[in-house]
């Protein structure tokens, strides 16, 4: 019998970006929550790069708000510069990046954890899972206390097992020297639940007092700072920005590197892990890319109560007397003081394919994972999982169906159903070109897709609800209004085009027709369009894009009604794949290991070809009729 | 309903027979059958017929008349199907068959996976439940074989070439990607240019692909096969046997075919490219030692060789050259003139070629043993199985349907450029394309387009 005993609703593993999203959406939906963290000062800490959003992640920002998460509002509280990247590309990758005071985002979302009804914060390392027949009943923390609970949310990040490394130093830490949590796996394993080992890296950070900026290009921010969050005022927020600057390596630097290679430990075989190729460490860039003489560096300031600058593309594991002579060799950094080395980190993940779409585990009943612990990279993919995963942690208490956002609605959907479904070796990042129907899941419609589904699950205020019915409305109207409004060859119009080197009428079109050409849009035509109302500019930018780019959306929607009947075939648990004759031995084992939720799904496990995918229709046909 | 996109394939055995049909179903069925079918008049529309009427007419395509019909038109929900269908009756023949086939394909319907018909059927309950396990047999063996049939179809050296149009596609979809995905790294400025100057190009090599699709690279249904042998043992006789007709001119000098002949025949539903050469013999006329190398060099690259030897005659040196022609390659020996006194015996014959090849006793005079000839080859070229031959067609109608595919949508890339749309619409199209041409070599796209980035693209933090 343990000393301590509580009864719970729910428990959250981790305080990270993940873990506040999971606890948040949970309390907020009533369960009574308890958070559990190694240490309360590390609550959303960013112990890697120091900013949230850029391209594709800035979209799942933007789903994680509409939804009614928060990660969107605290970055917007603590932003200390704001970008669009991809402004001279089309709509669907235009992405939002903020640089964040790191430490008072870290506080902002500690400050708002507190404040939550039903939700507590305890410092406590969780080190057992308790599971009665496939179901899970509490965890036990390192103290010997039992918290008894309904569910339970794996949010353990990069801390399990963790060991950080450059060089030959070696220490069994989690991120920023916090302490690891060295038994939570163990008992996860004697459950039954595979784990592997990944690792990734970070740059070493700078005192910003030792460089010479002069030798830089300055990035600055832009002049117009578009927020977040849906319900943030853009007015708000206008403030005065610092910056980033940009430098590079040399062939002195990639010298220094090469010569020390061997005593990388990456190299060196004493990093097991599979790291992202998507940030890949300096000396990975210049082994494998031997033919670039330089790569960018940004320099990122990490807020502005420290002068600590993170140095962007050149994370390492080398040693630090060639990490020091490495620095030094980039203009502007010849007399850099390290404040924090860079190393590389490993850590014990689990292999998310053990997970349903819900995050729930497919053998423990009432456990869930979410964030980097579920082999993903980035702040903005575990927050995004956690948001799932609270919700639907709590809708299973509640007896209610999970929230399953599928490839066509959101990056959500993809995120997750790439996960869940694909064999992935490395963190897995979200990337734009993994989104099929990417024209459709954009940042700025994000509100469009997703709001009325964090209404009806109840993250989303009645007000904030009305307001996007109303948005909804006004953005049909006027559709319909621009292209049912025709001009015709009349000297202002012609004048008009002439202006703006538009082929001339000759007999009349629709306004839509001319938003539709290259050289003009929906806002240049205000100028012929007398009889247009005021609009806010979120609903123009919508009229915008559905107008101009309609033969492409439609084209997409074709696509999407083609996956939805496909992700509509869902298959029963009970199927019997042993029993399933007309699939190929490979599908077969793999339908019956992965279990798949719907034929859609099944058709994107590798080794599961489209004839596989007839018999399975057939068969599930034949059983239900 | 399961899905109800528009399908079409060819419902008939394709060869021998008289008649071909080719069959439309799905939602959209009607509306393609007005595309390609034209009335006498010209005024007839097929969508106004009623259901289960019989109508006279042409398929055209662009105007131009492709064969004379008779279309059958059988409505949602009484059909095979239960979906509106449109059936074609055309002249038979692969290449008449095809070419309706493909005018369908082009106004709208997309080629019918190997067993769709029957797995729309029940799926749609139009089949007994009871019958589903027939009907998985039916997909998975179709599926083998459309399989097969697809990838021997491809010569290696036009798989390589559809995998160097897929690299390059690849690339560039790839470049822009990491450019958008790492704008900060990769500038796309001034690259539309130099991508419609690809993409031309690669269009370009696509269009050659389908116009030489036409005269049978990709599609030509038929097994290209040399007739080797010494002279006068009847290799001109065998070939007049099977192309029914006195092709070639056959005499009793030895060395009357000095060139080489060609002919397209078919054997029990099998097609043969036939080439007969010239005898291959030491010999001083100039012009027939010309037809010697050129028979040579026609043996080395033929699907099949034909060895004909002559049964009343022994085996000399010139055998065992013609025998060392064969290594490495699909050969049938022929032992012909089984009609007279026989100096040479199938066993002689047998021990002669290391059991490496099937023998078979035949007379081109008599034609006699054809049948065994034709179940040698479909044991060496179908396993025995050519129940379903009308896949083989299919299929390659499917791999020219693709072609065409990845053409249209590289034509969209160059519209969208041209039109100064922004990058990220461009790999949409690329990636369309990219994945047409995967599907001709049975490849999927999978996670290509991430690995390519980041192989490529030095990417990231």
């Amino acid at each position: 019998m343990s000393l301590v005993e509580e009864f719970v609703d729910v428990v959250v593993v981790g305080a990270g970006h993940a873990g506040c999203e999971a606890a948040l959406a949970c309390a907020r939906l009533g369960m009574r929550t308890v958070i559990f963290t190694v240490s309360v000062d590390s609550i959303a800490l960013m112990p890697c790069n120091p900013n949230i959003g850029g391209t594709s992640k800035g979209h799942l920002v933007r789903e994680v708000d509409a939804l009614g998460g928060e990660m969107g509002k605290n970055i917007d509280r603590t932003f200390i510069q704001s970008r669009m990247l991809n402004q001279s590309k089309g709509p669907a990758v235009h992405s939002l990046r903020a640089q964040a005071d790191k430490s008072d985002y870290s506080r902002s979302m500690r400050q708002v954890l507190e404040q939550t009804e039903n939700l507590l914060i305890k410092q406590l390392e969780v080190t057992d899972l308790l599971v009665e027949d496939h179901q899970l009943t509490g965890v036990r923390t390192y103290s010997g206390a039992i918290y008894h609970c309904r569910a339970a949310i794996l949010c353990a990040g990069t801390y399990s097992k963790a060991r950080c490394i450059y060089g030959d130093v070696s220490m069994y830490t989690g991120p920023n020297g916090l302490a690891a949590a060295n038994h939570l796996t163990d008992s996860l394993r004697s459950l039954g639940i595979e784990l592997r080992r990944f690792k990734t890296g970070t740059p070493a950070r700078i005192a910003g007092s030792s460089i010479d900026y002069s030798r830089m290009e300055e990035q600055k921010g832009d002049e117009k700072i578009v927020p977040f969050s849906f319900t943030t005022d853009p007015g708000s927020i206008q403030k005065k920005q610092v910056s980033c600057y940009l430098t590079y390596t040399n062939e002195r630097t990639h010298e220094i590197i090469r010569k020390n290679i061997d005593r990388s430990p990456l190299f060196s075989g004493q990093i097991e892990g599979t790291g992202p190729r998507y940030c890949p460490s300096i000396e990975d860039k210049v082994v494998k890319f031997p033919e670039k003489d330089r790569h960018q560096v940004f320099i990122e300031p990490e807020g502005l109560h420290t002068n600590e600058m993170y140095i962007s593309g050149m994370s390492s594991s080398l040693p630090e007397d060639v990490q020091i002579a490495m620095y030094r060799s980039v203009p502007g950094l010849e007399h850099a003081q390290i404040v924090k080395n860079a190393y590389a980190i490993e850590y014990d993940c689990i292999d998310a394919r053990q997970l349903k779409l819900s995050l729930e585990f497919k053998e423990i009943s009432g456990l869930f994972s979410a964030g980097q612990f579920n082999g993903s990279s980035g702040y903005e993919e575990a927050a995004a999982q956690g948001l799932i995963a609270g919700i639907n942690a709590a809708r299973k208490i509640k007896g209610l169906d999970p929230l399953i956002l599928d490839r066509s609605e959101a990056y959500i959907g993809v995120l997750i159903d790439d996960l869940v479904t694909k064999e992935n070796l490395e963190p897995y990042r979200m990337m734009t070109s993994r989104a099929e129907y990417r024209l459709l899941l954009r940042q700025d419609n994000a509100d469009l897709r997703l709001t009325e589904k964090g209404y009806e699950i109840g993250l989303i205020p009645e007000d904030r609800y009305f307001n996007l019915l109303k948005k909804k409305e006004l953005i049909c109207k006027e559709i319909e209004r621009v292209e049912s409004t025709f001009v015709g060859d009349h000297e202002e119009i012609q004048k008009f085009l002439q202006l703006h080197e538009s082929t001339l009428l000759r007999s009349s079109a629709s306004l839509s027709e001319l938003i539709r050409r290259p050289e003009l849009s929906y806002g240049l035509i205000a100028a012929i369009d007398p009889g247009r109302p005021a609009f806010p500019e979120d609903v123009c930018e919508q009229v915008n894009i559905s107008i101009k780019y309609k033969g492409y959306l439609d084209r997409q929607r074709k696509q999407v009604d083609q996956f939805k009947k496909m992700e509509g075939k869902k298959i029963p648990d009970s199927i019997d794949y042993e029993n399933l004759s007309g699939l190929r031995l490979e599908a077969r084992q793999k339908l019956a290991k992965y279990r798949p939720a719907s034929v859609g799904q099944a058709s994107r496990i590798a080794g599961v070809s489209p004839a596989d995918i007839s018999v399975l229709l057939v068969y599930l046909k034949h059983k239900t009729g | 309903m399961y899905d109800s996109d528009t399908i079409a394939a060819i419902s008939t055995a394709v060869g021998g027979a008289g008649i071909g049909i080719v069959r439309i179903s799905g939602s959209d069925a009607l509306q393609v059958g007005d595309h390609v079918f034209f009335s006498p008049g010209g005024k007839k529309q097929l969508s106004a017929q009623k259901s289960h009427t019989v109508h006279y007419g042409y398929v055209k395509d662009d105007g131009q008349i492709v064969d004379e019909v008779l279309v059958t038109l059988m409505r949602a929900p009484r059909s095979f199907t239960t979906e509106d269908t449109v059936e074609i009756n055309c002249h038979g023949g692969v290449y008449a068959t095809r070419r309706v086939l493909e005018t369908v394909l082009k106004n709208g319907a997309r080629p019918a996976e190997p067993g769709e018909f029957t797995k729309r059927a029940f799926l749609n309950g139009r089949i007994d439940l009871s019958q589903a396990e027939s009907v998985i047999d039916v997909i998975q063996a179709k599926n083998e074989y459309a399989l097969q049939n697809s990838l021997g179809q491809l010569r290696g050296s036009l798989r390589r070439e559809i995998h160097a149009l897929r690299e390059r596609i690849l690339y560039q979809t790839a470049f822009i990607e990491s450019a958008l995905d790492d704008p900060e790294h990769y500038s796309l400025d001034g690259y539309p240019p130099k991508l419609h100057l690809e993409v031309e190009d690669l269009s370009g090599k696509i269009e050659k692909l389908i116009s030489s699709s036409d005269n049978g690279r990709i599609i030509k249904e038929g097994i290209s096969t040399v007739i080797l042998g010494k002279p006068n043992v009847g290799k001109s006789s065998l070939l007049n046997v099977l192309a029914g007709e006195d092709r070639a001119i056959v005499t009793d000098i030895a060395g009357t075919t000095r060139d080489t002949l060609e002919e397209t025949v078919s054997l029990g539903g099998i097609t043969l490219n036939v080439i007969d050469t010239a005898g291959i013999r030491n010999t001083e006329d100039y012009i027939e030692q010309i037809g010697v190398c050129k028979a040579q060099e026609m043996a080395k690259t033929a699907d099949l060789v034909l060895y004909v030897v002559d049964s009343s005659a022994a085996l000399d040196e010139n055998d065992d050259k013609i025998l060392s022609l064969l290594d490495h390659k699909k050969a049938i020996v022929l032992l012909n003139k089984s009609d007279l006194k026989p100096v040479t015996t199938s066993e002689e014959v047998r021990s002669f070629v290391g059991g490496r090849y099937p023998v078979i006793e035949i007379s081109a005079k008599e034609e006699t043993g054809l049948d065994a000839l034709e179940q040698t080859l479909k044991t060496l070229f179908y396993h025995g199985d050519l129940t379903s031959h009308d896949e083989v067609t299919i299929t390659s109608a499917r791999q020219k349907a693709e072609l065409i595919h990845a053409k249209d949508s590289l034509e969209n890339v160059l519209e969208s450029i041209s039109m100064g749309l922004s990058e990220d619409f461009f790999s949409i199209d690329l990636m369309d394309a990219y994945a047409a041409l995967g599907r001709i070599i049975g490849k999927e796209v999978g996670e290509d387009l991430v690995n390519e980035i980041f192989g490529r693209f030095c990417m990231g933090k």
